[in-house]
């Protein structure tokens, strides 16, 4: 029987469920300590004084003098230091360290820190420092709007984003051999592994094992490096386990948000909608260290044209320094933010030629054998325009269109996709390996790849199930430890099923033909131990300049439209998502449940980031750092979720899979946004709260020199 | 002080205002609630009091003195909201989970859809978008927490 393609029981186990599995606050060690971390408080200056006005007996303190080996939080560029020396570059950067074994004597210990404060920078726009800048080139865009018949121009927002994983960032360092153990909540298990090696320096033993994680959704990408590096400092200088668990309200203010984003469009059209020029000028908000910024600014820019074909493109971007807290990874990982800003202004280009606007978007839809803004030439899984149709027809788009006009609400919708997998050369690079080894009891798959809850163990276990062609429940999984497993690569970027389950299949596949007909159970007992390794083989076609930004950007992309209806409270300018219609070609669903999982959980977080999920910063800090006033949807603002999987396959993917974990967050912020229009209130910002719809219309009010707010007119259009 | 915990008395030494958390959790030996926010927001540390959900991070433990308090550990893995819970994957990550399973318990049996979604307001997902927890709990229900309902494919 085949295990891909059917929602068969989860590797997790039962232990979700009961109360049994352990996350890193679950685990206590013998002799264990708890750490606390002491904070900046100004955005910016200079530290000139530290003060430690407790009684430090029974305290393990740490400064930047006790790491032994490079002062960094090693990621892209060298630049983040571990704990802050003397600059400040932002509020809530690590100083000093706490250890004691009592959580109430950590928590009264008082260190004040003395600064010289500088003038801190917070707006991208107003910052004179360029952090990553890239340009996208295609085709000749002044002979493109030269032969346009209308320009449409118009300037779109997005905020940050906190990723609210229920379970907060969260380690615990062990004193092992001549080095370190660290148990924690982890998404790369092996950027951990590498941060702890710098700040140790050479010859020192470093392993990193993955606790049951709490949700990630990017944001245990890169700081559970520096949280590691903190209790591992502690761990040394005490010899002793150290647990560091964030609250919510420090987890919120130190860890990554979403960049927020700045994009304008210009875009040259013939009166029939079809696009003749596109330029498109990004700028996100890089915070105070490079972290991943010019990577999200890559996959941004590269998803700025949206799903379209047009021959005359140029995509500028800029990630900007500010003095905040580095923004970081978060699901889509820059796509959300410029595919908002191309669809809100796919639907104002509808608006303002008075054309259908999926009659817009199936004109310019991107094919097969169309080229990308990076002259990437599309193959056969492209799927743009099946999304779009099968999404207008099975949302009831064009009936409800009509049967809400009028009234107070909106339906609207967003055509997008996402590259699969690392960015351009990306992948080559990574050269990721997975293994499978024959056991007393069938196979075990070993990737550093992390199950986050999103089913990582059991899609991979489906996969090598049927490559070996051995019953599903023979298959498991072994526990992410760096010291065992190979280095699959970070659990990001919409690769975890399409590259490395790749590398998986093809690994089962030798294991079979070693095998020679014997079962692995049987081989093993025979035999002893037999082990298949296997590394990344990209695409032989796939081209790509980094220098130039041109070429293949993606092995793939998954292909996705969503159809949302809203209801708007016109006392309260509140927006009430009604239903949201996901229609997303993944190429094959390994295991539909969880696929349909991915696709609903990513459309809800959407539906936040559309909708009331705002980052106040005061002074440089996230001023709402708790749930109590960041609020995320719950049962009551999610609206029904629709999902329909598509699956037009990628011919080299495990099983003709694509990536999937990213895709359903580009779509619900601008289909929300869509539909708040089609009630003729000109929104082009998210969140789009109560209090920016009242403006909205407000200041159209007072330019229509109107005074019943009651009344609202057809959509506003903005002719260029 | 003395309670009654997952269905046996036990005698617990510790300060009265210390949170019912912290008590389950630390004194107890019992993981299985989880925090979350630590002011009542995200529901994470559900636990019943009295068959009431309460959140354990806002309840000084001397509240429950004297009542009957369940966890998840309290199911003893009999409940079938636990099976259909990953079944349906109504559980991801599983950090909400145990909050999530029992304040469905507190629903009582045979919610509607409406009751289910007004019951749960107080327990945040992040991963779920929640649809597969509906799911999860009407399939218990309709009393096929079982292979039946995991063997429907959702592919169109």
């Amino acid at each position: 029987m085949n295990a891909v393609g059917t929602n068969v029981q989860r590797k997790d186990g039962i232990g979700k469920a009961t109360g049994r599995v352990k996350y890193a606050d679950d685990l206590v060690m013998p002799g264990m300590l708890h750490g606390r971390t002491i904070r900046t408080t100004i955005p910016s200056g200079r530290i000139t004084n530290i003060r430690y006005d407790f009684d430090t007996t029974g305290f393990t303190i740490c400064d930047h003098r006790d790491i032994p080996g490079r002062n960094i939080v090693s990621l892209i560029v060298d630049d983040q230091p571990c704990l802050v020396e003397r600059d400040v570059r932002h509020a809530a950067e690590p100083v000093v360290l706490l250890a004691h074994e009592s959580r109430d004597a950590l928590l009264a210990a008082n260190v004040g820190i003395d600064y010289e404060s500088a003038t801190p920078v917070f707006d991208p726009t107003k910052s004179d420092t360029i952090l990553k800048e890239l340009l996208i080139e295609k085709g000749n865009l002044e002979k493109g709007f030269a032969n346009a018949d209308v320009i449409v121009e118009g300037v779109y927002r997005t905020g940050h984003q906190e990723h609210v994983y229920i379970e907060t960032n969260g380690v615990i360092a062990v004193p092992e051999k001549n080095g370190i153990a660290v148990y924690g909540s982890i998404q790369c298990p092996f950027y951990v592994d590498r941060a702890l090696r710098v700040l140790l320096g050479p010859d020192r033993y470093v392993r990193v094992v993955q606790t049951e994680t709490g949700g990630g959704f990017g944001g245990k990408e890169e700081y559970p490096s520096m949280l590691a590096c903190h209790a591992t400092l502690l761990a040394l200088k005490s010899g002793r386990p150290v647990k560091i668990v964030y609250d919510r309200v420090e987890d919120m203010l130190a860890t990554t948000k979403r960049h927020p984003s700045i994009v304008r469009h210009r875009t040259g059209l013939k009166k029939d909608g079809r696009i003749t020029a596109m330029d498109v000028d990004v700028v996100i908000d890089g915070g105070a260290y490079v972290t991943l910024s010019p990577v999200v600014l890559s996959r941004g820019c590269i998803h700025a044209a949206g799903p379209y074909r047009c021959a005359n493109t140029k995509i500028r971007g800029r990630a900007m320094f500010t003095n905040t807290p580095p923004n970081g990874a978060f699901r889509g990982f820059g796509a959300p933010q410029t595919q908002f800003a191309m669809e809100v202004h796919m639907e104002r280009i509808a608006e303002t030629l008075g054309v259908d606007p999926v009659k817009l978007r199936e004109r310019n839809a991107l094919r097969a054998g169309d080229l990308t803004a990076t002259g990437q030439k599309l193959r056969g899984d492209c799927s743009a325009l099946h999304v779009l149709k099968d999404a207008v027809k099975r949302s009831g788009y064009r009936r409800k269109s009509n049967k809400y006009k009028g009234t107070n609400r909106g339906i609207g919708l967003a055509l997008f996709y996402h590259g699969s997998g690392f960015t351009g050369s990306g992948e080559l690079k990574l050269a990721s390996r997975a293994a499978v080894e024959c056991t007393e009891r069938g196979v075990r798959l070993l990737v550093s790849s992390t199950e986050i809850g999103q089913g990582t163990r059991t899609m991979h276990a489906q996969i090598v199930a049927d490559a070996m062609g051995i019953p599903y429940e023979q298959v498991e999984v072994a526990p992410i430890d760096t010291s065992v497993v190979p280095d699959s690569g970070p659990t990001v970027a919409s690769r975890t099923c399409m590259v490395v389950g790749k590398i998986l299949e093809r690994a089962a596949q030798e294991l079979k033909e070693k095998l020679n007909g014997a079962s692995p159970a049987e081989h093993f007992k025979r035999n002893g131990p037999l082990k298949v390794e296997k590394q990344h083989v990209p695409p032989e076609w796939l081209k790509w300049d980094e220098d130039r930004y041109r070429g293949d950007a993606y092995a793939t992309y998954a292909w996705a439209c969503d159809v949302a209806e809203v209801e708007l409270d016109r006392d309260t300018f509140e927006v009430r998502p009604l239903r949201i219609t996901a229609v997303q070609d993944i190429g094959k669903a390994i295991h539909p449940a969880l696929a349909t999982g991915q696709i609903e959980g990513g459309t809800g977080q959407g539906v936040g980031f559309a909708l009331i999920e705002q980052v106040v910063m005061k002074n440089g800090a996230m001023a709402n750092s708790q749930l109590t006033n960041y609020t995320i949807p719950t049962t009551l603002d999610t609206p029904v979720l629709d999902v329909v999987l598509l699956e037009n396959p990628f011919p080299e993917g495990p099983f003709g899979a694509k990536g999937l974990g990213e895709l359903p967050i580009d779509g619900p912020a601008p289909a929300i946004v869509n539909a708040i229009r089609s009630l003729g209130i000109d929104v082009r910002e998210v969140p789009a709260t109560p209090e920016l719809l009242f403006s909205a219309i407000g200041s159209r009010l007072s330019a229509e020199r109107h005074s019943d707010v009651l009344t609202y007119g057809a959509p506003v259009a903005t002719p260029a | 002080m003395r309670l009654t915990l997952n269905g046996a008395d036990v005698d617990v030494d510790a300060h009265p205002m210390k949170r019912l958390l912290d008590v389950l959790r630390e004194e107890c030996g019992l993981t299985g609630t989880k925090e979350g926010c630590g002011e009542g927001e995200c529901g994470a540390c559900t636990v019943l009091v009295d068959n009431v959900p309460v959140c354990a991070c806002l309840v000084p433990w001397a509240h429950a003195e004297g009542k009957t308090v369940t966890t998840i550990e309290g199911l003893a893995d009999a409940h079938p909201l636990q099976q259909a819970f990953m079944d349906e994957v109504g559980a991801q990550c599983g950090i909400c989970t145990p909050g999530m399973i029992l304040a469905a318990i507190a629903l009582g049996p045979n919610p509607s859809l409406e009751q289910i979604k007004t019951g749960l307001t107080g327990n945040l997902c992040r991963c779920t978008g929640y649809e597969a927890i509906y799911r999860a709990i009407q399939s218990v229900n309709g009393g096929r927490s079982d292979a039946s309902s995991r063997k429907r494919s959702r592919t169109a």
